[in-house]
């Protein structure tokens, strides 16, 4: 019974870098012994606004990668859509700013263990933990073929990086704006039908993901896919982000994407039920008050 | 406590960077210090232990267990609100039989004082999970949520009402081991918290814990529907502390001997101080270690700073020190700083 997250390590980091990408932002931050922990596909949470902040809960980021050395010492990059209060509060951040991080949070992707040929799936800025995911399975000799998607262009993220730790990059916009117009899955698609895939990477919109898994499903190739709920505490004690998961004894159970994610199996994830208790889940009351 | 008389004495044997005497009984409950991990807000424990050790603060109040495995209600569970936030969990779990042989297992072999939270849909309910409980041993008290919906009676909760909150009380009594303290957990939703105090002492718990969440809502303005899936949920969270500040005064006021555990809001020693004064005899944390991983070890080493600089040398002697009656004659009443008091002790005398 090992405790859930051990190496997890709350720390004060302080921002070094804060660099705008299209309708995004890169957070470069210094985070000691953190960095060291990291795998691909784990997450970081991040204390907002200050200590007298009324923002009380904390905001969960993908790690895209990390420097474990440097003038520095450890230093990792997250990426933030500012889309609310505590975010717009981030990405306002300058150097030497303090920020207070847990972390890395999450199990991380599983990767194979022989040089097998992968595909991975970005929509929007969930293509950010592809890039350290890439690095990886490129350094096991797997061939790595990436599928980055957005609505527009200005959505895209992380096509130079991706580009260069790539086997090959296919971008899609749903606008036409850039690359091939249509979705991350048509491209998917494609590729599943013309050459042997082994095991597909995915992180974006949980509709994508949704798609994603069963495209592969559909083709018996196994997937692994980077789950988004909201969180409250990111470290399994809240409850707030569970999903209807089908366990291998068959069973549905509400799995927290915080400790048992936010990386789940495609096929084990019960998609089009998220957002209810699915019938036969264990605990479901039978007849409600 | 009301009517305290203050005696002002001199001491030879401490100064002021001596460590505060953090030991806290709450009834029969001793603990090592007053601080708690408030329920539904730390699992059991097993999270945490990564970021502090689990066993130097006072104990670990486990989130609430019913008899069966539960699923909990679908999501959106969480929404944040100004200062605070809004849950709708469902008490998702896994059922008596799963806490005892994995929660309760671990948490005794961490040797952590261990507070076990019980719910039930029913008082038949309450009394399985206690009876289950009795025979399993292990733990140091209960906290009995009474915060839960009455299948019985069109979904009110139990803790609405004197006459329900006493009723669960009395069974979980009843179905425990003389020994093992009970705690009623009460909400702040109701006209009279006194009233509620009163009637579950009377059925037998040692104490109360003071407070559960307040009901509230959110409509998300994109949707321009309920923010949660279960509409309604518990706020909790720095937002609710006065409301907490108050229930635990003025059950103090009216029950000078009932021990009180307090909790809602706390933030940081300097909150958790404010609940001591106003009668809690040791302080649980909640959500914000949803911010804080570390907070209940946080909390504790700042209330003994808050403590000290304020000339206590015992936690005792803060409880319930707001309630002194102000005497003018020896000014003595905000000792600010404890440079200019290295060599006094406060001792009270309750009447």
């Amino acid at each position: 019974m090992a405790p859930m997250n051990s190496g997890a390590l709350q720390v004060n980091g302080e921002v070094l870098d804060v660099q705008r990408t299209g309708k995004y932002f890169v957070m470069s931050v210094t985070a000691p012994g953190i960095v060291e922990r990291t795998q691909p596909g784990q997450f970081v949470t991040v204390g907002m606004g200050g200590e007298a902040s009324s923002l009380i809960l904390r905001r969960a980021f993908a790690i895209q990668r990390v420097h474990s050395r440097g003038m520095y010492g450890g230093t990792l990059e997250f990426v933030v859509s500012p889309v609310g209060k505590g975010t717009e509060w981030l990405t306002k951040l300058r150097r030497h700013d303090p920020l207070n991080l847990v972390g890395p949070l999450g199990k991380p992707f599983t990767l194979p263990t022989k040089a097998v040929s992968c595909v991975l799936v970005g929509g929007g800025y969930g293509s950010a933990p592809l890039i350290m995911l890439a690095e990886s399975l490129r350094d096991r000799g797997c061939r790595v073929d990436t599928i980055i998607g957005a609505s527009t262009e200005m959505k895209l993220y992380g096509e130079l990086e991706l580009k260069r730790v790539s086997t090959s990059l296919t971008l899609t916009t749903e606008d036409g704006t850039a690359g091939i117009q249509g979705r991350t899955t048509d491209a998917l698609v494609t590729i599943l039908e013309s050459a042997q895939v082994d095991v597909v990477y995915a992180c974006g919109p949980m509709p994508m993901l949704a798609s994603v898994a069963e495209e592969s499903t559909a083709r018996k190739v196994f997937s692994q896919c980077s789950v988004e709920e909201s969180m409250a505490c990111g470290i399994g004690v809240c409850m707030t982000c569970v999903l209807p998961i089908v366990g291998e004894d068959g069973v549905t159970r509400m799995l927290r994407s915080c400790v048992e994610g936010p990386i789940f199996r495609g096929d084990r994830v019960r998609w089009s039920d998220i957002g209810t208790i699915p019938d036969g889940t264990l605990g479901k009351e039978v007849s409600q008050p | 406590m009301t009517g305290a008389v203050i005696v002002y004495g001199r001491s030879s044997d401490h100064s002021a960077k001596s460590a505060v005497d953090f030991t806290t009984s709450v009834g029969s409950l001793d603990l090592i210090a007053p601080i708690l991990t408030a329920s539904g807000c730390a699992a059991s424990g097993r999270e945490l232990d990564n970021y502090f050790d689990i066993t130097a603060i006072g104990g670990v109040v486990t989130k609430s267990i019913m008899l069966a495995p539960r699923s909990g209600r679908a999501t959106p569970r969480m929404a944040e609100t100004p200062s605070g936030m809004l849950n709708s969990i469902g008490l998702q779990g896994p059922g008596v039989e799963s806490f005892i042989e994995n929660d309760l297992a671990w948490l005794q072999q961490r040797g952590v004082k261990t507070i076990v939270s019980i719910a039930g849909g029913s008082a038949e309910e309450f009394g399985k999970v206690a009876a289950k409980l009795r025979v399993a041993g292990g733990f140091d008290a209960i906290e009995v949520n009474i915060s839960c919906p009455n299948v019985e009676d069109r979904g009110q909760v139990f803790a609405c009402r004197a006459d329900t909150a006493a009723q669960i009380v009395q069974v979980v009594r009843r179905n425990s081991d003389n020994r093992i303290p009970i705690f009623a957990k009460l909400s702040p939703d109701v006209t009279d918290i006194v009233e509620i105090a009163s009637s579950v002492a009377q059925a037998g718990a040692t104490g109360v814990s003071v407070i559960n969440t307040l009901l509230g809502m959110v409509i998300d303005t994109n949707s321009m529907r309920p923010a949660l899936a279960g509409v309604t949920g518990g706020l909790s969270g720095p937002a609710i502390r006065p409301v907490a500040v108050r229930c635990i005064w003025q059950i103090r006021n009216a029950l000078p001997d009932l021990p009180i555990i307090g909790m809602g809001g706390v933030r940081t020693g300097h909150d958790a101080l404010e609940m001591v004064l106003a009668g809690a005899n040791a302080v649980s944390v909640g959500t914000t270690i949803f911010n804080d991983p570390s907070a209940p070890m946080r909390i504790q080493d700042e209330l003994e700073h808050e403590l000290r600089s304020r000339g206590f040398t015992k936690f005792s002697q803060a409880v319930s020190y707001a309630h002194r009656e102000v005497d003018r004659t020896l000014q003595i009443d905000t000792p600010t700083d404890a440079a200019d008091h290295t060599d006094e002790v406060w001792d009270f005398i309750s009447e």
